[in-house]
Protein backbone atom coordinates (compact mmCIF):
# COMPACT_ATOMS: atom_id res chain seq x y z
CA UNK A 1 0.00 0.00 0.00
CA UNK A 2 1.30 3.37 -1.19
CA UNK A 3 0.74 4.98 2.35
CA UNK A 4 2.98 2.64 4.03
CA UNK A 5 6.20 3.42 2.27
CA UNK A 6 5.13 7.11 2.98
CA UNK A 7 7.66 8.78 4.43
CA UNK A 8 6.88 11.08 7.03
CA UNK A 9 9.19 13.93 7.20
CA UNK A 10 11.34 14.32 10.17
CA UNK A 11 10.10 16.41 13.07
CA UNK A 12 12.40 19.40 14.50
CA UNK A 13 11.29 19.27 18.06
CA UNK A 14 13.71 21.95 19.39
CA UNK A 15 12.23 24.36 16.64
CA UNK A 16 8.64 23.67 17.47
CA UNK A 17 9.16 24.23 21.23
CA UNK A 18 10.74 27.50 20.22
CA UNK A 19 8.17 28.47 17.74
CA UNK A 20 5.30 27.44 20.55
CA UNK A 21 7.51 29.32 23.54
CA UNK A 22 7.29 32.33 20.78
CA UNK A 23 3.16 31.77 20.27
CA UNK A 24 2.75 31.82 24.15
CA UNK A 25 4.75 34.58 25.06
CA UNK A 26 2.64 36.93 22.91
CA UNK A 27 0.21 39.11 24.06
CA UNK A 28 -3.38 39.38 23.16
CA UNK A 29 -5.45 42.42 22.88
CA UNK A 30 -8.85 42.89 24.55
CA UNK A 31 -11.26 42.92 21.89
CA UNK A 32 -9.63 40.02 19.81
CA UNK A 33 -9.61 38.50 23.32
CA UNK A 34 -13.40 38.58 23.16
CA UNK A 35 -14.10 37.38 19.87
CA UNK A 36 -11.54 34.52 20.34
CA UNK A 37 -13.42 33.82 23.39
CA UNK A 38 -16.77 33.59 21.44
CA UNK A 39 -14.97 31.61 18.48
CA UNK A 40 -13.66 29.21 21.28
CA UNK A 41 -17.23 28.37 23.07
CA UNK A 42 -18.71 27.09 19.30
CA UNK A 43 -15.92 25.17 19.16
CA UNK A 44 -16.43 22.94 21.79
CA UNK A 45 -17.39 19.40 21.94
CA UNK A 46 -18.62 19.24 25.43
CA UNK A 47 -17.70 15.76 26.88
CA UNK A 48 -18.18 13.65 29.11
CA UNK A 49 -16.72 10.00 29.32
CA UNK A 50 -17.18 8.88 32.39
CA UNK A 51 -17.90 5.21 33.71
CA UNK A 52 -20.84 6.67 35.73
CA UNK A 53 -21.85 8.83 32.82
CA UNK A 54 -26.30 8.76 33.43
CA UNK A 55 -29.11 9.68 31.65
CA UNK A 56 -28.94 12.37 33.86
CA UNK A 57 -25.84 13.36 33.54
CA UNK A 58 -25.97 13.32 29.59
CA UNK A 59 -29.59 15.48 29.50
CA UNK A 60 -27.93 17.94 32.31
CA UNK A 61 -24.94 18.24 29.72
CA UNK A 62 -26.98 18.35 26.28
CA UNK A 63 -29.06 21.71 28.60
CA UNK A 64 -26.12 23.72 29.17
CA UNK A 65 -24.08 23.25 25.47
CA UNK A 66 -27.90 24.62 24.57
CA UNK A 67 -28.37 27.18 27.01
CA UNK A 68 -24.40 28.27 27.89
CA UNK A 69 -25.41 31.47 29.89
CA UNK A 70 -28.43 33.00 30.29
CA UNK A 71 -26.79 36.29 30.88
CA UNK A 72 -25.00 36.41 27.91
CA UNK A 73 -27.11 35.64 24.88
CA UNK A 74 -25.02 37.14 22.13
CA UNK A 75 -22.76 33.77 22.95
CA UNK A 76 -22.64 30.57 20.66
CA UNK A 77 -23.64 27.77 21.52
CA UNK A 78 -21.33 24.74 21.85
CA UNK A 79 -20.22 22.86 18.52
CA UNK A 80 -21.18 19.26 19.78
CA UNK A 81 -21.87 16.85 22.46
CA UNK A 82 -19.66 14.14 22.57
CA UNK A 83 -20.93 10.64 24.47
CA UNK A 84 -19.54 7.06 25.06
CA UNK A 85 -22.01 5.29 22.22
CA UNK A 86 -24.71 4.26 25.09
CA UNK A 87 -25.28 7.90 25.70
CA UNK A 88 -25.92 8.76 22.10
CA UNK A 89 -29.65 8.42 22.14
CA UNK A 90 -30.27 10.28 25.10
CA UNK A 91 -28.43 13.60 24.11
CA UNK A 92 -30.05 13.13 20.24
CA UNK A 93 -33.49 13.38 22.26
CA UNK A 94 -32.26 16.14 24.79
CA UNK A 95 -30.74 18.30 21.81
CA UNK A 96 -33.53 17.79 19.58
CA UNK A 97 -33.89 20.02 16.66
CA UNK A 98 -30.73 22.64 18.11
CA UNK A 99 -28.34 22.17 15.75
CA UNK A 100 -25.56 20.70 17.68
CA UNK A 101 -23.95 17.50 16.92
CA UNK A 102 -23.92 14.40 19.00
CA UNK A 103 -20.45 13.14 18.66
CA UNK A 104 -19.65 9.56 20.00
CA UNK A 105 -16.25 8.00 20.38
CA UNK A 106 -16.59 4.08 19.45
CA UNK A 107 -13.90 0.91 18.59
CA UNK A 108 -13.00 -0.17 22.38
CA UNK A 109 -12.36 3.56 23.33
CA UNK A 110 -9.89 4.12 25.15
CA UNK A 111 -7.68 1.56 24.75
CA UNK A 112 -8.47 0.31 21.28
CA UNK A 113 -7.38 -3.09 22.49
CA UNK A 114 -10.03 -5.74 20.89
CA UNK A 115 -10.78 -6.93 17.49
CA UNK A 116 -11.69 -5.13 14.25
CA UNK A 117 -15.27 -7.25 14.08
CA UNK A 118 -16.22 -5.44 18.25
CA UNK A 119 -14.73 -2.30 17.15
CA UNK A 120 -17.14 -2.32 13.97
CA UNK A 121 -20.01 -3.18 16.18
CA UNK A 122 -19.61 -0.90 18.42
CA UNK A 123 -19.28 2.07 15.69
CA UNK A 124 -22.42 0.79 14.15
CA UNK A 125 -24.16 1.03 17.44
CA UNK A 126 -23.34 4.69 17.75
CA UNK A 127 -24.58 5.46 14.01
CA UNK A 128 -27.71 3.24 14.74
CA UNK A 129 -28.47 5.70 17.62
CA UNK A 130 -28.01 8.41 15.69
CA UNK A 131 -24.20 9.73 16.32
CA UNK A 132 -23.48 12.38 13.61
CA UNK A 133 -19.98 12.26 14.38
CA UNK A 134 -17.58 8.94 15.62
CA UNK A 135 -14.59 9.55 17.45
CA UNK A 136 -12.25 6.29 17.00
CA UNK A 137 -9.39 5.30 18.74
CA UNK A 138 -5.93 3.95 16.58
CA UNK A 139 -4.21 0.48 18.02
CA UNK A 140 -1.01 2.17 19.59
CA UNK A 141 -0.25 -1.39 20.40
CA UNK A 142 -0.48 -2.13 16.57
CA UNK A 143 1.39 1.42 15.67
CA UNK A 144 4.05 0.65 18.42
CA UNK A 145 5.18 -2.24 16.91
CA UNK A 146 5.34 -1.21 13.73
CA UNK A 147 1.96 -2.33 11.80
CA UNK A 148 1.49 0.61 9.93
CA UNK A 149 -0.59 -1.06 7.15
CA UNK A 150 -2.87 -2.96 9.98
CA UNK A 151 -3.56 0.78 11.98
CA UNK A 152 -4.62 2.01 8.20
CA UNK A 153 -6.61 -0.77 7.29
CA UNK A 154 -8.79 -0.51 10.74
CA UNK A 155 -8.52 3.28 9.60
CA UNK A 156 -10.27 2.63 6.40
CA UNK A 157 -12.50 0.10 7.34
CA UNK A 158 -14.39 2.42 10.32
CA UNK A 159 -14.14 4.96 7.53
CA UNK A 160 -16.68 3.46 5.25
CA UNK A 161 -18.67 1.95 8.56
CA UNK A 162 -19.07 6.03 9.09
CA UNK A 163 -21.02 6.50 6.13
CA UNK A 164 -22.11 10.47 5.90
CA UNK A 165 -20.92 10.52 9.77
CA UNK A 166 -17.94 12.66 9.86
CA UNK A 167 -14.90 10.53 11.50
CA UNK A 168 -12.38 11.67 14.09
CA UNK A 169 -9.42 9.71 14.44
CA UNK A 170 -7.18 9.88 17.95
CA UNK A 171 -4.07 9.05 17.82
CA UNK A 172 -3.32 9.05 21.89
CA UNK A 173 0.01 11.27 21.23
CA UNK A 174 0.47 10.75 25.06
CA UNK A 175 1.44 6.61 24.46
CA UNK A 176 3.23 7.55 20.95
CA UNK A 177 6.42 8.79 22.60
CA UNK A 178 7.99 11.52 19.77
CA UNK A 179 6.95 13.74 17.64
CA UNK A 180 8.03 11.94 14.57
CA UNK A 181 6.06 9.12 15.48
CA UNK A 182 2.91 11.97 16.21
CA UNK A 183 3.91 12.98 12.30
CA UNK A 184 3.68 9.50 10.89
CA UNK A 185 0.61 8.75 12.64
CA UNK A 186 -1.04 11.74 11.33
CA UNK A 187 -0.11 10.86 8.15
CA UNK A 188 -1.29 7.45 8.22
CA UNK A 189 -4.38 8.68 9.62
CA UNK A 190 -5.19 11.17 7.26
CA UNK A 191 -4.08 9.19 3.97
CA UNK A 192 -6.63 6.17 5.66
CA UNK A 193 -9.23 8.98 5.35
CA UNK A 194 -9.61 10.50 8.51
CA UNK A 195 -12.01 13.47 8.63
CA UNK A 196 -10.63 15.00 11.77
CA UNK A 197 -7.28 13.90 13.78
CA UNK A 198 -7.41 14.32 17.30
CA UNK A 199 -4.80 14.86 19.70
CA UNK A 200 -5.71 12.07 22.81
CA UNK A 201 -8.77 10.04 24.75
CA UNK A 202 -8.06 12.30 27.59
CA UNK A 203 -8.08 8.98 29.46
CA UNK A 204 -3.95 9.22 30.32
CA UNK A 205 -2.23 11.87 32.13
CA UNK A 206 -0.17 13.03 28.68
CA UNK A 207 -3.29 14.59 26.85
CA UNK A 208 -3.17 17.96 24.46
CA UNK A 209 -0.66 20.11 24.08
CA UNK A 210 0.70 22.77 21.88
CA UNK A 211 4.01 21.05 20.30
CA UNK A 212 1.56 17.87 19.77
CA UNK A 213 -1.20 19.66 18.26
CA UNK A 214 1.68 21.90 16.13
CA UNK A 215 3.24 18.72 14.39
CA UNK A 216 -0.58 17.86 13.28
CA UNK A 217 -1.64 21.04 11.95
CA UNK A 218 1.71 20.66 9.73
CA UNK A 219 0.73 17.16 8.56
CA UNK A 220 -3.01 18.70 8.01
CA UNK A 221 -1.21 21.52 6.05
CA UNK A 222 1.12 19.86 4.11
CA UNK A 223 -1.58 17.39 2.86
CA UNK A 224 -4.14 20.55 1.63
CA UNK A 225 -1.10 21.92 -0.21
CA UNK A 226 -0.71 18.16 -2.11
CA UNK A 227 -4.19 17.34 -2.70
CA UNK A 228 -6.33 20.63 -1.76
CA UNK A 229 -8.49 18.81 0.97
CA UNK A 230 -8.76 20.02 4.04
CA UNK A 231 -8.87 17.48 7.24
CA UNK A 232 -10.07 18.95 10.84
CA UNK A 233 -8.13 19.10 13.91
CA UNK A 234 -9.68 18.25 17.05
CA UNK A 235 -7.18 18.71 20.38
CA UNK A 236 -8.59 17.08 23.56
CA UNK A 237 -7.87 16.58 27.16
CA UNK A 238 -6.29 18.78 29.17
CA UNK A 239 -7.30 22.08 27.87
CA UNK A 240 -9.45 23.79 30.72
CA UNK A 241 -8.60 27.36 30.66
CA UNK A 242 -9.00 30.04 28.25
CA UNK A 243 -5.49 31.48 27.91
CA UNK A 244 -4.36 28.35 26.61
CA UNK A 245 -7.96 27.88 24.18
CA UNK A 246 -6.28 31.30 22.79
CA UNK A 247 -2.93 30.04 22.34
CA UNK A 248 -4.53 26.88 20.34
CA UNK A 249 -6.70 29.55 17.78
CA UNK A 250 -3.16 31.18 17.16
CA UNK A 251 -1.83 28.41 16.44
CA UNK A 252 -4.22 27.23 13.90
CA UNK A 253 -4.10 30.79 12.22
CA UNK A 254 -0.23 31.13 11.79
CA UNK A 255 0.04 27.23 10.73
CA UNK A 256 -3.13 26.73 8.72
CA UNK A 257 -4.94 30.30 8.02
CA UNK A 258 -8.35 31.79 8.65
CA UNK A 259 -10.14 29.26 6.60
CA UNK A 260 -9.93 26.51 9.55
CA UNK A 261 -11.09 28.87 12.03
CA UNK A 262 -14.99 27.59 12.60
CA UNK A 263 -15.99 24.45 14.47
CA UNK A 264 -15.89 22.69 11.18
CA UNK A 265 -12.27 22.86 10.81
CA UNK A 266 -11.57 22.90 14.10
CA UNK A 267 -12.78 21.71 17.73
CA UNK A 268 -11.50 21.40 21.00
CA UNK A 269 -12.47 18.24 23.21
CA UNK A 270 -13.07 19.90 26.81
CA UNK A 271 -15.33 19.32 29.31
CA UNK A 272 -14.36 22.03 31.89
CA UNK A 273 -13.20 24.48 29.53
CA UNK A 274 -16.54 25.67 28.47
CA UNK A 275 -16.86 27.29 32.20
CA UNK A 276 -13.60 29.02 31.88
CA UNK A 277 -14.38 30.62 28.87
CA UNK A 278 -17.42 32.23 30.20
CA UNK A 279 -16.11 33.37 32.99
CA UNK A 280 -13.16 34.97 31.12
CA UNK A 281 -16.42 36.51 28.93
CA UNK A 282 -18.13 37.69 31.83
CA UNK A 283 -14.75 39.34 33.31
CA UNK A 284 -14.55 41.10 30.19
CA UNK A 285 -17.82 41.97 30.17
CA UNK A 286 -18.00 43.64 34.09
CA UNK A 287 -14.48 44.16 34.82
CA UNK A 288 -14.48 42.05 37.56
CA UNK A 289 -12.85 38.85 38.02
CA UNK A 290 -15.39 35.80 38.34
CA UNK A 291 -15.80 33.12 40.83
CA UNK A 292 -16.75 29.55 39.80
CA UNK A 293 -19.59 29.74 42.67
CA UNK A 294 -21.78 31.56 40.10
CA UNK A 295 -21.39 28.99 37.01
CA UNK A 296 -23.08 26.15 36.30
CA UNK A 297 -21.08 22.76 37.70
CA UNK A 298 -19.87 20.54 35.31
CA UNK B 1 40.13 42.32 50.21
CA UNK B 2 36.76 43.75 51.65
CA UNK B 3 33.46 41.44 51.11
CA UNK B 4 30.34 42.70 49.64
CA UNK B 5 27.33 42.35 51.75
CA UNK B 6 24.58 40.62 49.96
CA UNK B 7 21.29 42.14 50.42
CA UNK B 8 18.18 40.79 50.14
CA UNK B 9 15.82 40.35 47.30
CA UNK B 10 11.91 41.46 49.18
CA UNK B 11 9.51 39.70 46.69
CA UNK B 12 5.91 38.72 47.27
CA UNK B 13 4.85 35.52 48.32
CA UNK B 14 1.96 33.61 46.33
CA UNK B 15 1.39 29.77 46.58
CA UNK B 16 4.40 28.89 48.71
CA UNK B 17 6.45 30.87 46.24
CA UNK B 18 8.74 34.03 46.24
CA UNK B 19 8.34 35.41 42.61
CA UNK B 20 8.52 39.02 41.88
CA UNK B 21 5.16 40.76 40.74
CA UNK B 22 4.47 40.00 37.13
CA UNK B 23 4.21 43.83 36.63
CA UNK B 24 7.78 44.54 37.23
CA UNK B 25 7.42 47.24 39.19
CA UNK B 26 8.67 48.63 42.41
CA UNK B 27 8.51 51.59 44.70
CA UNK B 28 10.52 52.33 47.48
CA UNK B 29 9.07 52.97 50.90
CA UNK B 30 10.39 56.29 52.46
CA UNK B 31 13.41 56.29 53.52
CA UNK B 32 14.15 52.88 53.33
CA UNK B 33 17.03 51.89 50.47
CA UNK B 34 15.38 48.87 49.25
CA UNK B 35 13.13 48.26 46.05
CA UNK B 36 9.93 46.29 47.22
CA UNK B 37 7.58 44.89 44.73
CA UNK B 38 4.45 46.99 43.80
CA UNK B 39 2.19 44.61 43.14
CA UNK B 40 -0.68 44.51 40.29
CA UNK B 41 -4.17 43.21 40.10
CA UNK B 42 -2.89 40.30 38.31
CA UNK B 43 -0.93 39.39 40.85
CA UNK B 44 -3.64 39.49 43.40
CA UNK B 45 -5.66 37.40 41.02
CA UNK B 46 -3.43 34.67 40.71
CA UNK B 47 -3.12 34.79 44.67
CA UNK B 48 -6.33 34.40 44.80
CA UNK B 49 -6.52 31.33 42.29
CA UNK B 50 -4.02 29.50 44.63
CA UNK B 51 -5.58 30.41 47.71
CA UNK B 52 -9.16 29.07 46.64
CA UNK B 53 -7.59 25.53 45.53
CA UNK B 54 -5.07 25.97 48.73
CA UNK B 55 -8.47 26.18 51.10
CA UNK B 56 -10.68 23.51 51.24
CA UNK B 57 -7.81 21.02 52.37
CA UNK B 58 -6.40 23.77 55.06
CA UNK B 59 -10.21 23.74 56.30
CA UNK B 60 -10.24 19.80 56.03
CA UNK B 61 -7.38 19.58 58.30
CA UNK B 62 -7.92 18.86 62.04
CA UNK B 63 -8.29 21.88 64.51
CA UNK B 64 -5.89 20.29 66.39
CA UNK B 65 -3.16 20.28 63.37
CA UNK B 66 -3.57 24.13 62.60
CA UNK B 67 -3.32 24.76 66.18
CA UNK B 68 0.17 22.97 66.04
CA UNK B 69 0.91 25.18 62.83
CA UNK B 70 0.09 28.18 63.86
CA UNK B 71 2.80 27.33 67.11
CA UNK B 72 5.42 25.93 64.84
CA UNK B 73 5.46 29.70 63.49
CA UNK B 74 5.72 31.06 66.49
CA UNK B 75 8.74 28.94 67.14
CA UNK B 76 10.23 29.80 63.83
CA UNK B 77 9.68 33.49 64.44
CA UNK B 78 11.90 33.17 67.59
CA UNK B 79 15.03 32.05 65.88
CA UNK B 80 14.50 34.98 63.86
CA UNK B 81 14.05 37.41 65.97
CA UNK B 82 17.23 39.39 65.03
CA UNK B 83 16.37 39.63 61.41
CA UNK B 84 12.77 41.15 62.52
CA UNK B 85 14.50 43.38 65.33
CA UNK B 86 17.01 45.12 62.64
CA UNK B 87 14.09 45.16 59.98
CA UNK B 88 11.75 47.31 62.40
CA UNK B 89 14.99 49.47 63.45
CA UNK B 90 15.45 50.14 59.76
CA UNK B 91 11.63 51.15 58.89
CA UNK B 92 12.19 53.89 62.33
CA UNK B 93 11.17 51.63 65.46
CA UNK B 94 14.06 52.19 68.17
CA UNK B 95 15.69 49.17 68.95
CA UNK B 96 13.19 49.10 72.32
CA UNK B 97 9.88 49.26 70.05
CA UNK B 98 10.92 47.04 67.44
CA UNK B 99 12.01 44.66 70.24
CA UNK B 100 8.20 44.63 72.10
CA UNK B 101 6.56 44.37 68.73
CA UNK B 102 8.52 41.03 67.88
CA UNK B 103 7.57 39.93 71.18
CA UNK B 104 4.21 40.87 70.91
CA UNK B 105 3.72 39.18 67.82
CA UNK B 106 5.26 35.97 68.76
CA UNK B 107 3.04 35.62 71.67
CA UNK B 108 -0.17 36.38 69.55
CA UNK B 109 0.66 33.92 67.14
CA UNK B 110 1.05 31.37 69.94
CA UNK B 111 -2.58 32.94 71.26
CA UNK B 112 -4.49 32.78 67.93
CA UNK B 113 -2.67 28.66 67.73
CA UNK B 114 -4.58 28.04 70.91
CA UNK B 115 -8.09 28.99 69.70
CA UNK B 116 -7.22 26.80 66.88
CA UNK B 117 -9.38 24.04 68.50
CA UNK B 118 -11.92 26.06 71.02
CA UNK B 119 -13.50 28.46 69.33
CA UNK B 120 -15.67 26.56 67.37
CA UNK B 121 -17.01 24.65 70.89
CA UNK B 122 -17.58 28.70 71.73
CA UNK B 123 -19.51 29.78 69.35
CA UNK B 124 -21.39 26.71 68.57
CA UNK B 125 -24.67 26.22 70.28
CA UNK B 126 -28.00 23.68 69.96
CA UNK B 127 -30.93 25.87 69.49
CA UNK B 128 -34.50 25.65 71.06
CA UNK B 129 -36.84 25.13 68.55
CA UNK B 130 -40.91 24.33 68.21
CA UNK B 131 -41.05 20.93 66.30
CA UNK B 132 -39.50 17.57 66.35
CA UNK B 133 -36.16 18.95 64.96
CA UNK B 134 -32.44 19.00 66.41
CA UNK B 135 -31.29 22.47 65.59
CA UNK B 136 -27.75 23.17 65.51
CA UNK B 137 -24.95 25.78 64.39
CA UNK B 138 -21.49 25.28 63.87
CA UNK B 139 -18.93 27.73 62.84
CA UNK B 140 -18.03 27.52 58.70
CA UNK B 141 -15.17 29.24 57.47
CA UNK B 142 -16.22 31.71 54.73
CA UNK B 143 -13.53 30.86 52.28
CA UNK B 144 -10.83 33.21 50.72
CA UNK B 145 -10.45 36.06 52.76
CA UNK B 146 -8.49 39.52 51.14
CA UNK B 147 -6.53 41.68 53.63
CA UNK B 148 -5.09 45.32 53.89
CA UNK B 149 -2.59 45.46 56.94
CA UNK B 150 -2.80 48.11 59.61
CA UNK B 151 -0.41 50.82 57.68
CA UNK B 152 1.36 51.78 61.03
CA UNK B 153 2.84 48.40 61.61
CA UNK B 154 5.10 46.37 59.70
CA UNK B 155 5.02 42.99 61.72
CA UNK B 156 2.28 43.10 64.53
CA UNK B 157 -0.33 43.60 62.45
CA UNK B 158 -0.08 41.73 59.27
CA UNK B 159 0.44 38.88 61.85
CA UNK B 160 -2.64 38.98 63.72
CA UNK B 161 -4.83 39.34 60.91
CA UNK B 162 -3.52 36.43 59.04
CA UNK B 163 -3.71 34.57 62.10
CA UNK B 164 -7.12 35.16 62.85
CA UNK B 165 -8.13 34.17 59.38
CA UNK B 166 -5.97 31.32 59.22
CA UNK B 167 -7.04 29.86 62.57
CA UNK B 168 -10.65 30.08 61.37
CA UNK B 169 -9.64 27.63 58.06
CA UNK B 170 -9.90 30.49 55.82
CA UNK B 171 -7.03 30.71 53.07
CA UNK B 172 -6.17 34.83 53.20
CA UNK B 173 -4.39 37.00 50.48
CA UNK B 174 -2.66 39.74 52.55
CA UNK B 175 -1.77 43.11 51.22
CA UNK B 176 1.00 44.54 53.52
CA UNK B 177 1.60 48.21 55.07
CA UNK B 178 2.53 50.46 52.45
CA UNK B 179 5.03 52.66 54.27
CA UNK B 180 6.14 49.46 56.20
CA UNK B 181 6.49 46.82 53.92
CA UNK B 182 9.82 44.75 54.79
CA UNK B 183 9.14 42.62 57.30
CA UNK B 184 5.91 41.32 56.12
CA UNK B 185 8.33 39.50 53.46
CA UNK B 186 10.48 37.70 56.12
CA UNK B 187 7.15 36.94 57.64
CA UNK B 188 6.51 35.27 54.84
CA UNK B 189 9.20 33.16 54.83
CA UNK B 190 8.77 32.06 58.18
CA UNK B 191 5.01 30.77 57.49
CA UNK B 192 7.13 28.96 54.09
CA UNK B 193 9.28 27.11 57.05
CA UNK B 194 6.37 26.45 59.27
CA UNK B 195 4.21 24.05 57.18
CA UNK B 196 1.45 26.31 56.03
CA UNK B 197 0.62 24.47 52.86
CA UNK B 198 1.38 26.81 50.07
CA UNK B 199 -1.75 29.12 49.10
CA UNK B 200 -3.28 29.28 51.90
CA UNK B 201 -1.49 32.48 52.98
CA UNK B 202 -0.47 34.85 50.07
CA UNK B 203 1.35 38.59 51.00
CA UNK B 204 1.80 41.23 48.32
CA UNK B 205 3.23 44.78 48.89
CA UNK B 206 2.24 47.49 47.01
CA UNK B 207 -0.05 50.10 46.59
CA UNK B 208 -3.35 49.31 48.89
CA UNK B 209 -6.11 52.01 46.95
CA UNK B 210 -5.09 50.75 43.47
CA UNK B 211 -5.73 47.20 44.64
CA UNK B 212 -8.55 47.67 46.78
CA UNK B 213 -11.02 48.67 43.81
CA UNK B 214 -9.86 45.12 42.37
CA UNK B 215 -10.36 43.19 45.57
CA UNK B 216 -13.85 44.55 46.53
CA UNK B 217 -14.92 43.70 42.38
CA UNK B 218 -13.44 40.06 42.42
CA UNK B 219 -16.33 37.20 43.03
CA UNK B 220 -14.18 35.09 43.98
CA UNK B 221 -13.10 36.59 47.68
CA UNK B 222 -15.68 35.89 50.04
CA UNK B 223 -14.23 38.53 52.59
CA UNK B 224 -12.37 41.62 52.71
CA UNK B 225 -10.84 42.64 56.06
CA UNK B 226 -9.45 46.76 56.21
CA UNK B 227 -7.55 47.68 59.14
CA UNK B 228 -7.92 51.87 59.03
CA UNK B 229 -10.16 54.19 59.93
CA UNK B 230 -10.79 55.93 56.86
CA UNK B 231 -14.69 56.36 56.57
CA UNK B 232 -14.66 57.24 52.58
CA UNK B 233 -12.69 54.00 52.15
CA UNK B 234 -15.15 51.86 54.95
CA UNK B 235 -18.38 53.21 52.41
CA UNK B 236 -16.79 52.66 49.15
CA UNK B 237 -16.01 49.21 49.87
CA UNK B 238 -19.25 48.30 51.49
CA UNK B 239 -21.31 49.91 47.97
CA UNK B 240 -18.80 48.14 45.79
CA UNK B 241 -19.38 44.82 48.28
CA UNK B 242 -23.09 45.01 47.76
CA UNK B 243 -22.89 42.89 43.95
CA UNK B 244 -21.08 40.07 44.93
CA UNK B 245 -22.43 40.09 49.03
CA UNK B 246 -18.89 40.07 50.13
CA UNK B 247 -18.44 40.16 53.94
CA UNK B 248 -16.71 43.65 54.39
CA UNK B 249 -15.01 44.03 58.19
CA UNK B 250 -13.17 46.96 59.22
CA UNK B 251 -11.02 47.24 62.24
CA UNK B 252 -9.55 50.23 63.91
CA UNK B 253 -5.54 49.88 63.45
CA UNK B 254 -5.73 50.51 67.67
CA UNK B 255 -7.76 47.63 68.22
CA UNK B 256 -4.99 45.10 66.37
CA UNK B 257 -1.92 46.56 67.74
CA UNK B 258 -2.98 47.27 71.38
CA UNK B 259 -3.90 44.22 73.54
CA UNK B 260 -7.53 43.99 72.23
CA UNK B 261 -6.18 42.73 69.23
CA UNK B 262 -6.00 39.32 71.23
CA UNK B 263 -9.58 38.12 71.17
CA UNK B 264 -11.91 34.68 69.34
CA UNK B 265 -14.45 37.34 68.05
CA UNK B 266 -11.24 37.94 65.02
CA UNK B 267 -11.72 34.41 64.25
CA UNK B 268 -15.98 34.34 64.20
CA UNK B 269 -15.77 37.64 61.86
CA UNK B 270 -14.34 35.38 59.42
CA UNK B 271 -16.46 32.64 59.57
CA UNK B 272 -20.34 31.74 58.56
CA UNK B 273 -22.99 30.12 60.97
CA UNK B 274 -24.51 27.04 59.53
CA UNK B 275 -27.56 26.04 61.15
CA UNK B 276 -29.15 22.58 60.61
CA UNK B 277 -32.77 21.54 61.29
CA UNK B 278 -32.16 17.37 61.93
CA UNK B 279 -35.22 15.46 62.71
CA UNK B 280 -35.86 13.47 65.33
CA UNK B 281 -38.61 12.12 67.51
CA UNK B 282 -39.61 13.91 70.83
CA UNK B 283 -36.89 12.56 73.44
CA UNK B 284 -38.38 11.13 76.71
CA UNK B 285 -42.00 10.55 77.35
CA UNK B 286 -43.40 13.89 79.14
CA UNK B 287 -41.94 15.54 76.07
CA UNK B 288 -39.12 17.01 76.82
CA UNK B 289 -36.85 18.12 73.77
CA UNK B 290 -33.69 19.92 73.19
Amino acid sequence: MQLVNRNSPPVDQVGIEDRIARVTARSIKSDMKLAGLQMAISMIDLTTLEGADTNGKVTQLCTKAQYLCNEYPELPSVAAICVYPSMVGVAKKALGKSGIKVASVATAFPSGQSSLEVKLLDTKMALDNGADEIDMVISRGKFLQGEYDFVADEISTIKEACGKARLKVILETGELGSLDQVRKASDIAIYSGADFIKTSTGKIPKAATLPVTCVMLEAIRDYYLETGKMIAMKPAGGISKSKLALHYLMLVKEVLGDQWLSNEWFRFGASSLANDLLMQYAKAQTGAYQSSDYFSID
Amino acid sequence: MARLEIKKTYKIYIGGKFPRTESGRFYNPKGIDVNVCKSSRKDFRNAVVVARAAQPAWAGRSAYNRAQILYRIAEIMEGRRAQFISELELQGSSKKQADEEVNATIDRWVYYAGWCDKYQQIFSSVNPVASNHFNFSVLEPMGVVAATAPEESSLLGISTIIATAIAGGNSLIAIASESKPLCSVTLAEVLNDSDVPGGVVNILTGNKDELLPHIVQHMDVNALVYCGSDKKVIIDLKEKSADNLKRIAHYSTDAILSDSGESPYFIKTLNEVKTTWHPIEKVGAVGSSY
